[in-house]
């Protein structure tokens, strides 16, 4: 399980606005370590988002993505107390899922 | 006010990134892990045909005109257009142009915002894929600069 | 001919013009992709970890840093950070964030201080340092620095500061001062703080911790000092030194009634 995400959650109007922090690594494959040795890449391949369980966003993601990710979206129809879930899997097979309620 | 021989130009760039991470307008839009490993642009040109990518005013790329720091540049993309299916991010001199793929429902706006990462300049583009087939397209030129050597 | 030297002349002046305004809008330019950043700083994650690990039983003792007393009591985080660097009768020292967290994690928690003081940044328990000293650091944001400097070890700490900050010295002939004690110096495109006095040592001394996005890397004050002094061609100073505390001290009353903006994010 990777480590947790940030995820905010604003109620806008009758929208929510939803700014995600993730913790990740974001290694692109490209670098080499000080043996000249190239650093594999690992990066998040699949992010998803769902609003009280219904999925409304999801994503795939190269390793040009920047180092612990960043990701701002809307939710429409989203009102305080309604449940965002963001989720990401890694080209490793690691996973993260994070709740937040929208305030 | 692009000349229309800029405006192809781009249009032909936009073209070729997509044509080679596999998505072309017009054939049935399925990303994979092959889409992201493209790492030479100039192979794709020859794959130009119908439907090329059309530049439009009605997709929006955000960012900064000049980032301190290529490992982390906001980008943004997104249309006010309806039935969007996907918005993507690319970035031209990267060694894989494409950053980003998002599958938009009609339960979020068509508007997303992210960080990449830079290598060098390089002009970005977003681009919105229509429930039709349709890509549209919008370029910003963005700086990348190395600071000095502190805080 | 002279089409042409009228010509020429018209384009040197552009030329020049497009210089100066390039330069303008470049400032601002970078001003803008920092406000970008700001919103959305991975600072948070570390500030996160730092919290868990606050308050998590770990160590050979078993015990959690809730009883640390950072200066304002045992447990109070909130307003510690812009009392540091400050005197501490318990140690007989004058300490700062990072050094005194060493403190309470050999006293409270069982760990070997000089064992963490000699681990590299970036490595084991100097990990859980960094994600701490964001957390603590977090506890005074937007609070305005008010270091106490009311003791004969403090005000002494101060002048040893002072003297560091001056002193040239390594194989560069530098000093602190070489870079930081005078207004608006830069390096290529980075602003150099005069940390001699408000705003500059506010400022500077405000924004550390900070995630750096150069290297995706969470710096603390001692890292951020020790940085300094590789780029100076020092030695090697020591995790928790006096005279990383001394320096820290200097710029901390320095900055004295300037806003804290820790954890921050930076280049």
């Amino acid at each position: 399980m990777g480590d947790p995400m940030r995820i905010r959650a604003q109620a806008a109007g009758s929208n929510a606005t939803v700014r995600v922090l993730m913790a990740h690594e974001m290694e692109t494959g490209q670098r080499k370590d000080a043996a000249g040795k190239t650093i594999p890449a690992w990066h998040i391949t699949d992010v998803s988002a769902t609003h009280n369980g219904k999925p409304v966003l999801s994503a795939e993601w190269g390793p040009a993505v920047a180092k612990n990710p960043f990701l701002q979206f809307t939710v429409k129809g989203a009102k305080a107390g309604d449940k965002i879930a963001v989720s990401w899997k890694d080209n490793k097979g690691d996973t993260r899922t994070d709740e937040a309620t929208v305030t | 006010m692009p000349t229309r021989r800029k405006a192809l130009q781009h249009s032909a760039t936009v073209a070729s990134l997509l044509a080679v991470t596999g998505l072309f307008p017009g054939i049935a839009l399925a990303f994979n892990a092959k889409a992201f490993e493209a790492k030479n642009l100039g192979d794709a040109l020859k794959a130009l045909g119908a439907g090329a990518p059309v530049e439009s005013k009605d997709v929006t790329v955000t960012g900064p005109d000049i980032a301190e720091n290529g490992a982390v540049v906001p980008l943004g993309a997104s249309t006010t257009l309806a039935g969007v299916k996907q918005l993507l991010i690319l970035v031209e001199k990267n060694p894989n142009a494409l950053v980003a793929m998002f599958n938009v429902t009609d339960s979020v706006d068509a508007n997303i915002a992210t960080r990449a990462k830079m290598g060098q300049s390089s002009d970005v583009y977003a681009v919105a894929v229509l429930a039709d087939g349709r890509s549209l397209f919008a370029r910003k030129e963005v700086k990348v600069t190395l600071g000095g050597c502190g805080g | 001919m002279t089409q042409h030297r009228v010509l020429l002349a018209a384009l040197l002046t552009a030329c020049a013009t497009g210089t100066v305004w390039a330069q303008k809008s470049t400032a601002e330019g970078i001003a803008e992709y920092r406000a970008m950043l700001a919103d959305g700083n991975p600072s948070d994650l570390f500030e996160a970890k730092g919290e868990g690990l606050w308050q998590q039983k770990r160590g050979p003792k078993n015990a959690s840093l809730e009883q640390c007393d950072l200066g304002k009591g045992p447990g109070v985080v909130k307003g510690a950070f812009v009392e540091l660097p400050r005197y501490f009768a318990d140690t007989q020292r004058v300490q700062d964030m990072e050094s005194r967290l060493l403190t309470c994690m050999e006293t409270l928690q069982g760990f070997n201080a000089a064992e963490i003081a000699r681990t590299p940044f970036g490595r084991a328990e100097q990990v859980n340092m960094t994600a701490l000293a964001a957390y603590v650091s977090a506890g005074s944001r937007g609070m305005k620095f008010n270091l106490p400097n009311n003791t004969v070890q403090e005000k002494t700490m101060y002048e040893v500061g002072k003297r560091i900050f001056f002193a040239r010295s390594g194989t560069h002939d530098f000093s602190c001062a070489s870079c930081h004690a005078e207004d608006n110096k830069r390096i290529r495109l980075q602003d150099l703080p005069n940390l001699t006095k408000n705003p500059g040592a506010g400022n500077g001394f405000g924004a550390w911790p900070a995630y750096r996005v150069s290297n995706g890397q969470m710096w603390g004050m001692q890292l951020r000092l020790n940085d300094c002094y590789r780029q100076q061609r020092f030695p090697y100073p020591l995790f928790g030194s006096d005279a990383t505390i001394a320096l820290g001290l200097y710029l901390g009353v320095n900055g004295k009634g300037g806003e804290s903006i820790a954890p921050a994010i930076k280049r």
